[in-house]
């Protein structure tokens, strides 16, 4: 009997496996040649709330176009379109 | 070499209209001037600065894109220096994508362009 209730473990919630979630570049997803720095708003997506320039492991941004952006932005900001320091950007 | 470039440059917002479009038209001049051919222009009026530049809080933005030889641009930035009235510049150059992506923007501008003007036929 013991056996046999072993082996019929039932669960109240189906157990958590982690799914992977598949980043993908955004640039690469919308066939995107060129970040434009005059697009604050566009811009806005790659920054925190104080204006930093997200890392690539949060955007998932491909290298190629995460030297573009982050180029975007620095031109962005010496045009004061962007700030260089701020809180609650968004 | 002939090549694309893109300059944008703030003027202070205590210019009068008149002023500004005098400020535009010797810009245009020392590029002409300098055997540049103006692709396209662009004026983005008076806009909120995201920081305070020279104690000022909005400017006046004008785009110019613009065809030249590299020495042009030495030129115009020593004009851009010696004018009180320009608070801030840049010049960049254009690679392939970016003259594509301009070209696709300036059709897309004057195609709204000709929607609003039909909606308010």
């Amino acid at each position: 009997m013991a056996q046999q209730n072993q082996s019929e473990i039932r669960y109240l919630n189906p157990p958590a496996i982690e799914v992977k979630k598949r980043k993908f570049c955004w640039f690469r997803k919308n066939n995107i040649k060129y970040v434009d720095y005059k697009n604050p708003d566009f811009l806005k997506k790659f920054l925190n709330e104080q204006g930093k320039i997200l890392p690539r492991r949060i955007t998932g941004t491909s290298l190629k176009y995460q030297r573009k952006v982050s180029r975007a932005v620095k031109r962005a900001r010496h045009l004061a379109l962007l700030p260089y320091v701020t809180d609650m950007l968004k | 070499m002939e090549r694309n470039y893109e300059t944008v440059f703030i003027t202070t917002p205590v210019l009068s209209e008149d002023q500004m479009k005098e400020t535009v038209e010797k810009f245009r001049n020392i590029l002409q001037k300098n055997q540049a051919e103006v692709v396209h222009e662009e004026n983005w009026g008076l806009r909120k600065l995201a920081y305070p530049i020279d104690k000022k809080s909005t400017g006046f933005y004008h785009m110019i894109e613009f065809k030249s030889d590299g020495s042009a641009i030495d030129n115009l930035e020593v004009e851009y220096k010696r004018d009180e009235r320009v608070i801030r510049f840049l010049t960049v150059k254009m690679d392939k994508h970016a003259v594509e992506y301009a070209e696709k923007r300036r059709s897309q501008k004057d195609n709204t362009k000709k929607n609003e003007s039909q909606k308010e036929e």
